[in-house]
């Protein structure tokens, strides 16, 4: 099959589809790569990669539509580029298709199939073609930066000649991969950070990146089944900012990450927060595109409000980003069958869901899947459990020590006195071999076993002591068997040891 | 020639080594020199035995031996290390031997026979205990011997009524002690020695039958044991003490190795005995249905993975002695440890067939020990790990053990490598690992298989970094 990338058409658009190491991917897969001219231009992708890695370059967007069965895109198609599209193609983008409904309704029109990139459900299998998380990780990272750049001074605190440097407190809010990619960026440039989500299943999470976890105080989760948040009471929000007030008035890098699916992002730092920020301060909001979740942000737009930087835009890094990209999209068609067994399967819980428009019918929103993590209930039978052990376990130990004595009172009531010597001996060497042999490292075992084997070779004393001089009496021939096995098991046990231990080196 | 005095004295002497050779092998520093001990004692001993007054034959006495020591150490030196296991489980089962024609001769000795009251009917007791446990040492370890080797089939035989039969067995044997201790003469008595020896042999079989391929490093070091007691038991019916302290010694070391071995797999010593994880089969449905997918990984991108790692933990398990990989596995740690990355190995307790077989195949490939750590060291260290490596490891890295209350090694400590970014497992296909079960590793998010022959897989990695 032929699959085609276009140029992005939107000119704040710097990502493409594929890159050169995504197209040898796709033509692994079996499919022919049509690449439009200098489509990878803004990720500084050149046609002559694109060629080398077995790409034909096609000179304008309408041939490319034309030819492609398979089209893979970043941004969601315009009108004007739909209509070149052939009906029946299949198209993968991001679409948010909450928001685009009148989209859809053309795609279903021209018969298009589109998958939406952005819809592909946050399941366990689906993390490899999981576009939001591989384009957040980078949002995340790049937030930081993107601060530190605005802020005018250090991140991390010093201890200088000079005089001591303060590290800079950085809030995160929201804990999804962007959050969690911004907390351990400023946790590694030395900052100090704090999070908040309103799901309470990720402090964990939080803390394993190195922030600290802040919460309010009204018991309400805010995780649900689908794996993003879900709106909060109103009880929730006023503490929710009370809390955000208290906080602004301190940090210094405020970064928010806040989205709900399919709706505007809610509005979390207001206006009079920025005010009682430290001039200086800076605000990246990376839920600036679906409105933002600071009152004052603009999107696309960087400015300063009353000394505080106000960031609305994230550059993308196009380059790693197209990558990443790419490799959703690699991992999608893969999941389709590659070239040889592609089939759009609708009972597939990934493309079931993502495929937005199928065969002229709009399919969404999807039924929800559950991907939350809930700690499943404890069995009670483990705890019974537990609970009866130790019992047992006093009991065991009684009935041992009775029998023990037991079994001594009878060899001391009938045993001669000569045995009782030999029995001293023997349950005090045992005690010594206990104590000796614990001792002996884990790694050694091998050749503790070895050398007690050859130790206990020594029963070879009990043949050579019953050995006569009458060569062919039994008792002879018994001892002079016996001598022979115990000797070969005493030579070989210490040379094995001997050659074992040889090869332990430092 | 010695005195009975001077006989004494150098047993006396030649114990203290012994323990002392014990005491070396706590560390590798030592080891060397316990090894020593153990051959200086076992001189001595030999030599105030064989210049004993009561003493005879020494011509053909030294002739046996030097053949013997001949046959041992040629066998020694050829053996490879992956098939240490073997080679310890023969020896055993010479000792064993050993025991059980010490026992006839000295029942058929004129001392024994002139013997009265108590002390006669306790020195029967000892030939008698001393040749059943010679015996089962000898044909058990024999069978063990052929597991490990692999001409005998390795998984458990299981049939209804064996735990009865077993202990029929004993039973019998036990009356036959009763009808022994009451025969009117000795060649009456030897027809019921013969009997019990032919009980106790079928014993050591049936019991060594039972247990399976994994459950080897307990069965080898529970013969150690044996072993040990069976000399033990000789040095009470020749009223030898250097023979019951060494026995003790070797029985007690035999005795803590399969405790520490049976804690390793969270499994009680009764239950490894008596034979195999036959009653896990039942529990198979309860457990919890494993969800996800498995993702296999090529050489080229495990390459790049290890090439970007900083810190690589290696798990190895049977599955590299068996692929005989450990050479290669040393030539991909110096080319790792050469570009700056620090490499460790952890070793479960019960990787292997044999208590400690990693650390000495390890050690054959020339890999620093102090690099190879244990399970206990490594698990804290796993989270701040890039790329673990499972080179033919299973059930030692199962994450049921820890999550899964309905699975049959649940409570088994295991390597907890799924906490480390990446998780590669080196492995020849699919197939459950010796317990039988599924591993939820492989089906974890951050676990991809690398597919192959482990030696073939890793030659490719030396290649490719």
């Amino acid at each position: 099959m032929k699959v085609g990338i276009p140029s992005e058409v939107m000119t704040s658009e710097t990502r493409v589809a594929a890159t050169p190491k995504t197209v040898v991917r796709l033509k692994k897969q079996g499919f022919d790569v049509f690449i439009q001219k200098n489509a990878g231009a803004k990720a500084l992708f050149s046609d002559q990669d694109y060629i080398e890695a077995g790409a034909e370059i096609v000179a304008d967007a309408a041939s490319l539509y034309k030819t492609a069965e398979i089209i893979l895109k970043v941004q969601p198609l315009t009108v004007e580029e739909i209509n070149f599209v052939n009906p029946g193609a299949l198209v993968a983008s991001y679409l948010w298709p909450a928001q685009n409904t009148d989209l859809l309704k053309i795609l279903a029109e021209k018969k298009i199939n589109a998958v939406a990139m952005d819809a592909i459900p946050r399941i366990s299998r689906a993390q490899k073609m999981d576009v939001l998380s591989s384009m957040a990780n980078i949002a995340g990272y790049r937030s930081v930066i993107e601060s530190a750049n605005y802020f005018g001074r250090f991140l991390n605190g010093q201890i200088t000649a000079a005089g001591k440097v303060d590290p800079a407190k950085v809030l995160v809010i929201g804990a999804g991969v962007a959050g969690l990619a911004a907390i351990g960026t400023a946790n590694s440039l030395g900052a100090i950070v704090r999070a908040f989500d309103t799901r309470k299943e990720v402090r964990e999470q939080i803390q394993s990146m190195g922030a600290q976890f802040i919460t309010v105080e009204i018991d309400e989760d805010g995780a649900t089944s689908s794996g993003y948040s879900k709106e909060m009471s109103q009880a929730f929000i006023d503490a929710e900012m009370a809390l955000f007030r208290a906080q602004a008035k301190e940090v210094d890098i405020i970064i928010t990450t806040a989205q709900i699916p399919g709706k505007a992002a809610p509005k979390l730092i207001l206006k009079d927060m920025v005010e009682m920020m430290k001039p200086g301060s800076v605000i990246v909001d990376l839920a600036a595109s679906s409105g933002g979740n600071c009152e004052l942000t603009r999107p696309g737009e960087i400015y300063q409000y009353r000394g505080v930087t106000i960031v609305g835009k994230v550059d993308q890094l196009p380059t790693q980003a197209s990558g990443l990209y790419g490799n959703n999209l690699c991992h999608l068609l893969d999941d389709m069958g590659k070239n040889a067994n592609f089939k759009i399967d609708m009972n597939d819980d990934i493309v079931g869901r993502a495929m937005v428009v199928y065969d002229g019918k709009i399919n969404w929103p999807p039924k929800p899947v559950s991907v939350s993590a809930a700690p499943a209930a404890k069995k009670p039978t483990t705890d019974i459990k537990a609970e009866k052990q130790p019992e047992k376990k006093s009991f065991a130990g009684v009935f041992a020590l009775a029998g023990i004595g037991i079994a001594l009172f009878l060899i001391g009531r009938v045993a001669p006195p000569e045995f009782l010597s030999h029995f001293t001996v023997f349950v005090l060497s045992c005690f010594i071999g206990w104590q000796v042999v614990w001792n002996v490292s884990h790694s050694l075992h091998t050749p503790l076993m070895s050398v007690t084997n050859a130790i206990s070779g020594i029963i070879i004393i009990g043949g050579i002591l019953q050995i006569k001089s009458d060569v062919s009496a039994p008792i002879t021939i018994l001892s002079l068997f016996a001598v022979l096995v115990a000797t070969i098991n005493i030579a070989g046990g210490f040379f094995i040891t001997h050659r074992m231990l040889k090869m332990f080196r430092r | 020639m010695m005195t009975q005095g001077l006989q004494t004295v150098s047993y006396i002497a030649s114990s203290i080594l012994f323990i002392l050779s014990l005491g070396g092998l706590s560390n590798q520093e030592s080891a060397k020199r316990g090894n020593l001990f153990g051959i200086v004692g076992m001189g001595i001993a030999i030599l105030a035995a064989a210049l004993g007054e009561s003493t005879q034959g020494h011509g053909i006495l030294i002739a046996v031996m030097i053949i013997a020591s001949l046959i041992g150490i040629v066998v020694a030196q050829k053996v490879e290390m992956t098939s240490m296991p073997q080679l310890v489980a023969i020896l055993h089962s010479f000792v064993g031997l050993a025991a059980v024609l010490v026992g006839f001769g000295s029942y058929l000795d004129e001392q024994t026979q002139s013997l009265t009251g108590a002390a006669h009917s306790i020195h029967l007791v000892e030939v008698y205990l001393g040749i059943f446990i010679g015996a089962l040492t000898f044909t058990g370890s024999i069978v063990a011997w052929g597991k490990l080797q692999g001409t005998i089939k390795s998984n458990p035989l299981m049939y209804p009524g064996r735990h009865f039969f077993n202990m029929s067995l004993i039973a019998v044997s036990a009356f036959f002690l009763l009808r022994f201790l009451s025969a009117d003469d000795a060649a009456q008595g030897m027809q019921y020695l013969l009997i019990m020896t032919g009980l106790s042999s079928l014993l050591g079989i049936l019991l060594v039958m039972a247990i399976g391929g994994a459950d080897m490093p307990v069965v080898v070091s529970m013969l150690n044991s044996y072993s040990g007691w069976a000399a033990a038991a000789a040095g009470f019916m020749l009223s030898n003490d250097l023979l019951i302290v060494t026995g003790a010694l070797v029985g007690s070391s035999g005795a803590i190795l399969s405790y520490i071995m049976c804690k390793a797999m969270n499994r009680s010593f009764f239950s490894v005995i008596f034979g195999g994880m036959g009653n896990a089969a039942g529990k198979k449905s309860e457990a919890v249905a494993i969800t996800g997918e498995v993702k296999s990984i090529t050489s080229d991108e495990t390459c790049d993975l290890l090439k970007d790692a900083r810190k690589i933990v290696i798990v190895p398990g049977y599955g590299m002695a068996t692929a005989k990989a450990q050479h290669a596995i040393f030539e991909l740690v110096k080319k790792l440890q050469e570009g700056g990355r620090e490499v460790t190995f952890a070793i479960h307790p019960v990787a292997g067939r044999l208590p400690g077989h990693m650390n000495v195949l390890l050690a054959e490939a020339n890999i620093s020990y102090d690099i190879v750590h244990e399970m206990d060291e490594v698990n804290p260290e796993l989270p701040e790990t890039d790329v673990v490596l499972v080179v033919g490891a299973n059930d030692i890295v199962n994450p049921s053990a820890l999550e899964d209350a309905g699975s049959p090694i649940y409570g088994m400590p295991v390597i907890e490598v799924w906490k480390a970014k990446h998780v590669i497992v080196s492995k020849r296909s699919m197939a459950a690992g010796y317990a039988g079960i599924e591993n939820p590793l492989f089906f974890k998010d951050n676990t991809r298989m690398l597919y192959g022959d482990a030696k073939k897989t890793v030659d490719a990695l030396v290649q490719g970094i």
